[in-house]
Parts: C-alpha cells; structure tokens; sequence
C-alpha cells in the first residue's frame, strides 16, 4: 500500500509523502518511542501513520481520551527518558494548555515534541485560531516547516532542540503542509532502544520558584535558533525590500518573487523557529532594507513579535516601513470558510502593490471570454450528511419532536460529523456549535434558567466520542444541579468525522489490540442519571421517546445507537430498497417530494421521465428509514437487514 | 520529454467520494518515480460526502513549488463532474487549458431539495468546450462499470488522463503505480478501467 511508503527502510529514496506523513518519518528517524493523540483534521493520519507500525518499530502509540491526557500519556514517556510525540490540532492545543503550562516549570526527560496543526480557512474545523499565541505563556519554543520535506527535517531537529533547551517543543503545521504532498527524501531510520525509568529521585516538581529557570531556557533555545538551517535569508546583500515569512506562505513568497521576476531586487527570510523569536537573526535581516513584508498564516503573530523587537531597539535598527497585516498591504482575502489562508496569488499582489509593479491575478484572454458569458447560476456543493447516516433519522426524530412539543425548545451541538446538523442536511436542527462537549455544558446552564421562567425544552446532542472525551464532566454538572435537559448521545461506534478511529468504547487500541470496552450504557448508570436507549432508524419510536423525555423534571440520557453508515456498508452488503411506481403519487401526493426534497438523503432522488419518486441504488445503504417515512408507503425495503441490530 | 511549461499544473476535480486523492496520488507518485518535482495540495476539509473535492498537482524539472495553483494557471483540468469543471475553470483555467471530463452530473443536496437547478448539461458542456483548447469527454462511470465497479471511473479518467498525449510520461508509470495501489482482483478490475480510459483518449 502506497501509505507505508513512509515507512520504507530505503535511506536516500525519493517518494511522495503528505506532510502528515513527513511528520511520522521524521518522528521515526528521531528514534521517537511514545505517541499519542486525540483525532483531529488536519494532523489525523500522523498517529494513524506511527500506530500502524508500532509493533514493527517496538513503539507505543495511543488515541487519547482527549488531548490533555495525550500530552500527559507522552510527558510520562518523557519523563522515563523516552522520546515522546503528542499530536492535536489547534482545538485541542486548548485542551491540553492547563498541563502544558506546567511543563517548563517542572522540566522533562527525554525530547518531548508536540505537533500542532492550525487550520487557516477553517477547511475541516469551526474556527482558524492560530495557535502561536498560545506559545509565549506556555513558554515553549515553536517552530515552522514551510514544506513536506521540511516537516520531516524539522521534526529531528526539534527533539533535538527539546532535550538541549530541556523544554518541550511545539512544531506547528498548517493545512497546506498537512495535506499536501511532495517529492521527499527519505533518512535512515533510528529506532529509539531506551529502556524507561521514572527519576524517582529528583522527580518533576512544578513551583513558581522555577520561573527563572524556565526563562533560562528559552535563552537557551533563542541561542540555538541563531544557527537554526530553518532560517534561512535569500538575496541581495541589501534589497529594496525584504520579505519575512514563515510556513508554507514562505513557498507562495518565493513563488511570488519568480512571478514578478524581482530577485534582484528583493530579499526573503524564512522564519523556521518563530518563537522565542531569534533576535540577532531578526535584527540582522531588518538592517538590509528600510521596508518589510510579511507573509505568514492567520493572524500577524511574526509581524507583531518583529515589531516589538524593533521597537526595543529603534536606535540600531533606523526607521523601517512594516507592510503587513496591520497595514493591510497583505489583505485579508475572505474565502468561502475563513480569511486566514495565504495563497500564491495574495503574496503576489501583495508583492507587486509594494514594488508598484502591475499585476492581476488570473488575468488572461480565458478570463476575458468567461467575462463574456451569460452568468450562469451554479449551486453551491454543501458537505452533506451520507445516505443512511443515523444522525439525519436522529435530526429528522429531533426536530418533528420538538415541534410535536410546541414549546418553542432548543437542540444544542458541538463537533462532529452531526456538526452538520446547523446546515440544510441536518435541517437546522441544532442552534450552537462551539467546542467539544459544549453543548451539554450549555444545556446544563439552560436547564437550570427553568427556575427563572425559561420555558423551552432543552436537547443537548453529542456523539459518541466526544461523550468520552468532554462530555462527562457536563453530564455530570446536570446531574448534580438537578438541570432539566435532555442529553442526546448519537452513538454509531466510532470517531467517524476524522475517519473511524476507534474510542473507549470500541474495545480496540490504535495499534489494533482488543482491549475491554467502557459501554456507554453501564457508564451513565454508573453516574446515576436517568438512561433510555434507543434506534435512530426507528423514527416513529424515538420522536415519541424524546416527546416523552422532554416532559421529565431532570436530566434524562437518551442513548441513540446504530452504527455509521460508511462504516456499516464497507464491512456488510446493502438490503435492497426501491420505490413501488405504482403506489408514488408522484406531485399529486402532496408531501413536496417528502423523500427528496425534505428529508433529502441524497439516495432518493427523482425519476423526471416518470414524474415519481426512485432511488439511487450505487448510494443508497439500505436503511429503510425514508420506507418508515413516506406517507403513501411506497418505498419497499426488499431484505429487512437487521432491522433490530444497529450493527454493534 | 519536456514540458510544455514549468511548472505544469493539473487540476483534478470531483465530489467528495468520487476518489479525487486517489487519482491525484497515482498521477504524481508516477511523475515522481520519473524523477520530476512534484508537489500536491489536496482540498476536501470535512467532506465526508457530497462537497467539492479538488487536487492541485504541479510538475517542474527545477523545484518544489507550493501546494497551490495560481488563479488562471491551470493547463490541465481532469474532471470527474461537469458543474465542478466549469467552477474550476473559470478561475483557473489558463488560456491553453485542455480538459478531460466524465460529463455525468453529481447532484449537489441543493438540487435535490429543489432550491437550486442544476444547470442545462448540454448548455454546460458547450460553454466548457468553447473555454478550452482541448475538450476530451469520457464517459467514465459506464466505463467503470463495464470494467467491474462504478467506483474505478477516477482510474478510468487517470487512463484517460495518460492516454491524452498531452503530458510527458509513458503509460507505464501509471500502470507501475496502480499495481503498488492495489491486488489481486482490485488490482485486475482498475487495470480493467485504467485501460478502457486510456483507450477513450486516444
């Protein structure tokens, strides 16, 4: 399979690895022997990569229960002198703060390394927070790698660089390193052979006391990055301008500079180590020219940092003009999810605005004929829930309950694949999508503003393995308030969005051992909280369930199972489902098309020669939920496949 | 061989679950064994199913460039649904772009719920045909199919892709790298389809 190409024992082999693959080799040719992580886009395929070989290479690779425990799980192999690897993406960053926050205070082991990645354009997250910003208060270096083969390179230094500074170190990595791939070479393979053992007798003390040591630190890391080769200035000895960039923005500047053909007159540093910021380099590169620009992902975080340097040392350094933005001489390009994601044709602009020279881009004669053309209306491709999903039958149950109900309720979210229960396929159902587990949290708020006239019902959803990961400690606030909500757990056995790894729940490791499960079910009875368990595929049932539930004074789980339905159709054959021509009434039914165009899986679609209703038999999984549905009964589900086993 | 320009830039472009990386990752793993740079940027976020997938690939004899392709610089397009061709190449066709198509339509949920139509797919394909230099249409998902499974029409369109004379690599390489992708019968029915596209094109 192409995707052990990273893995290959061939030193010196040119292959194609994404970034996330880049990742794993460099962590193996560190001699890494612990990793950990909780699935998050776009870094998943890092521990998926290292998991899959860790038999072979004697390592120990986990997913977390969530990402403050996976930093911790690699701090202990840290500590017992192993290097260790913790993977999250930015979200996670956050979750794992409160711990990362104490480690330059109490020091490590062996090279510790956490990988970050941001999302600038928000392509598979809710947000594009730029994690830099969280670097200086954690008081850990970061670094940048501004390609695949960087990726790699830059993760043995950074083990490196952890055990020199004894602080850990965070490489941050953004969508178009992740998931881009290129010609890398490969190094030699280095497994890590050290036997643990925990210091007993200095231990790791956290104590205010050693905040000085910790600056000490850093002092050291800063010396380490003034001969970093992931600094790297390119140019004239002094050029009309000079670019400073960092990550992949720092390609699109090259890219920018050959576009315009002005390598004569302009200069670009590359950034790798960005903070602590490497002051001799910055100060050095500032005094070749009287104008920089910047050009880095998301927020202006290496244009500010530059700026205060110079500001502390204005009288060595002279005036110089910042183009950045601040400036906005980088624009903020807004795209269809965000505004943080740099592109070759914004450094180019950017460049060319600076330099006064003339450009446009995707300027051309093809340009000039579409300007031409009659304006054709294209509908947009929103991401959709798959045909079959339980969670548009359990949306589909949520949102006819809440309107049986009449009392105006409220269903509340958070992330996952059933995030996509605030757009059309999940028909609006759920009003908030903040972080994981934060619907629950907040239903446990609004279940307490009863008491203070509040009088809709509240519904909470949660998937499976985000329950395990933040949903707890909320269930059990509810519980212990007394807070009148309904928990909804949308349980299809897996972490689905990031592309089915497994939980506590699944009774198996990353590294594909079975292990003993910790059942939804026996957990929440454990907590003492009210449970119901449920169907999604059984609509009928479950809008009268949660009808019923709504009506209870305290806080009421209701465990909805079946199993994904990409999942299920890869591991079992579909029963087979059709329309029954003679029965559709087609337009003169008067359901609006009720299969297509209201619950609208994408496997019913419309027969335009026959005026009625058909289905898409390469899409449709089976499932039967639109046959409960249709109002004419017209839908035939030919082999009732395990009509009562949601496939656990 | 050389290129008719460096970097030459190929866009493939799908609908989540039409097998977008797959393609893209034979296309370049094959120019890489040839010995060019190659670098790719995939863009499908949280497309599970039904979104925009699109895969810029860009081949030089001189250096790694970045992920992405500039507006209007794309001289290739490989596309697997017609409404995500013509999105594309409005923005980045350049003005030799050439085009291989699958012209089945993919209906996006906004159709299907009837608040949007899809364009008329005859008056899609003459503007797509009056944009390009080149306009290979393959009928890919029938091809697909007649070789042993619908899901094959991205290596149908890779063949297609390689049987065009329009870039410099022999079939082999393509072939080399389906039979590291996949075995036994997997491998016999993408074969199957690699050459049923390879076919189409020529």
């Amino acid at each position: 399979m192409t995707k052990f190409y990273w893995n290959l024992d061939q030193t010196g082999k040119r292959c194609m690895l994404s970034g996330n693959e880049a990742a794993a080799r460099g962590a193996l040719e560190s001699g890494v022997q612990v990793i950990t992580s909780y699935p998050g886009s776009p870094s998943v395929q890092i521990l998926e990569c290292l998991a899959a070989v860790g038999e072979e290479h004697g390592l120990y690779a986990e997913w977390s229960i969530n990402e403050k425990v996976a930093l911790e799980i690699a701090a202990a192999g840290s500590f017992s002198g192993l290097r260790a690897l913790s993977v999250m993406k930015a979200d996670g960053l956050n979750v794992a703060m409160d711990f990362l926050t104490t480690l330059h205070l109490s020091g490590i082991g062996a090279g510790l390394v956490i990988v970050v990645s941001d999302d600038p354009g928000a392509h598979s997250s809710i947000k594009e927070e730029d994690s830099r910003y969280l670097v200086p208060p954690a008081h850990v270096p970061l670094l940048e790698p501004s390609s695949p083969e960087d990726t790699k390179d830059i993760l043995i230094w950074a083990f490196e660089l952890s055990e020199k500074a004894g602080l850990p170190v965070i490489v941050r990595l953004t969508t178009r390193i992740c998931h881009a791939r290129a010609t890398v070479t490969l190094g030699r393979i280095r497994a890590g052979k050290h036997s643990p053992r925990f210091p007993v007798e200095t231990g790791f003390i956290t104590a205010g006391r050693f905040h000085p040591d910790a600056h000490k630190k850093l002092d050291l890391a800063r010396e380490q990055f003034a001969s970093s080769p992931f600094n790297r200035y390119t140019g004239p000895e002094k050029p009309e301008l000079i670019i400073f960039a960092s990550g992949v923005s720092y390609v699109y500047g090259l890219e920018a500079m050959e576009r315009l053909d002005v390598g004569e007159r302009v200069g670009i540093l590359k950034v790798g180590t960005v903070w602590p910021l490497p002051e001799e380099l910055i100060l050095r590169n500032l005094k070749r020219s009287e104008r920089v620009l910047f050009f880095e992902e998301i927020e202006p975080f290496l244009e500010d940092q530059t700026k205060i340097l110079a500001a502390q040392n204005w009288d060595e350094v002279g005036p110089i003009t910042f183009l950045g933005k601040r400036s906005s001489d980088v624009p903020w390009v807004i795209k269809p999810r965000g505004m943080g994601e740099m592109d070759p044709d914004i450094t180019t602009q950017a460049l060319a605005n600076a330099l006064n020279v003339t450009f446009k881009p995707g300027e051309g004669q093809l340009r000039e004929k579409t300007n031409c053309l009659p304006e054709l209306d294209l509908p947009l491709r929103f991401p959709t829930l798959c045909s079959g999903c339980p969670h548009r039958a359990s949306y589909w149950a949520i949102k006819t309950a809440l309107e049986l109900d009449g009392r105006d309720g409220v269903a509340l979210g958070d992330i996952g694949c059933y995030a996509l229960g605030v757009l059309p396929t999940g028909y609006g159902t759920i009003r908030t999508v903040h972080s994981m587990g934060s619907g629950l949290g907040l239903a446990s708020g609004l279940g307490k503003l009863r008491g203070m006239g509040l009088q809709q019902p509240v519904i909470a959803v949660i998937g499976d393995s985000t329950f395990y990961h933040a949903g707890i400690p909320p269930l059990i606030n509810a519980k212990n308030t007394n807070s009148q909500c309904l928990c909804i757990i949308l349980d299809n056995d897996t972490t689905a969005m990031t592309g089915h790894q497994p939980h506590p729940g699944s009774g198996m490791t990353a590294m594909g051992e079975t292990t003993p499960p910790v059942p939804l079910a026996e957990l929440i009875n454990g907590l003492g909280v009210p449970l119901t368990v449920g169907d999604p595929y059984q609509v009928k049932e479950t809008i009268e369930t949660i009808l019923d539930l709504l009506q209870k004074g305290a806080p009421q789980v209701l465990l909805l199972q079946r199993e994904c339905a990409l999942k299920a159709g890869r591991e079992k054959p579909a029963g087979r489902v059709y329309v029954d021509q003679e029965r559709c009434l087609g337009d003169a039914c008067g359901c609006s098309r009720f299969c297509g165009r209201v619950f609208s899986c994408p496997a019913n679609i419309w027969d335009e020669e026959a005026g009625k209703a058909m289905i898409d038999d390469v899409l449709c999984v089976g499932c039967g939920v639109c046959a409960s549905l249709c109002p004419q009964g017209a839908i035939v589900v030919e082999s009732e496949r395990e009509k009562n086993d949601p496939g656990f | 061989m050389t290129l008719d320009f460096d970097p030459l830039n190929i866009i493939i472009s799908g609908v989540g679950g039409q097998g977008n990386i797959l393609a893209s990752d034979l296309v370049s793993r094959a120019f890489c064994e040839e010995g060019y740079f190659v670098s790719v940027g995939e863009t499908y976020g949280a497309t599970q199913r039904g979104g925009s997938v699109v895969s810029h690939i860009r081949l030089s004899k001189k250096h790694v460039y970045g992920p992405l392709i500039p507006l209007g610089e794309s001289h290739v397009i490989v596309g697997f649904e017609p409404l995500e061709v013509y999105r594309i190449l409005r923005d980045y066709g350049h003005d030799m772009v050439r085009i291989i198509m699958n012209d089945r339509p993919f209906y996006p949920l906004d159709v299907l719920q009837k608040k949007n139509e899809y364009p008329d797919i005859k008056k899609l394909v003459s503007l797509i045909r009056d944009l390009a230099t080149d306009l290979k249409i393959i009928k890919a998902t029938e091809l697909a199919k007649k070789a042993g499974h619908a899901q094959a029409q991205n290596v149908v369109m890779v063949g297609a892709f390689a049987g065009s004379d329009w870039i410099p690599l022999e079939k082999n390489r393509f072939l080399e790298a389906l039979e590291e992708t996949f075995s036994g019968t997997n491998l016999e029915i993408n074969k199957k389809a690699f050459e049923s596209g390879f076919q189409a094109a020529l």
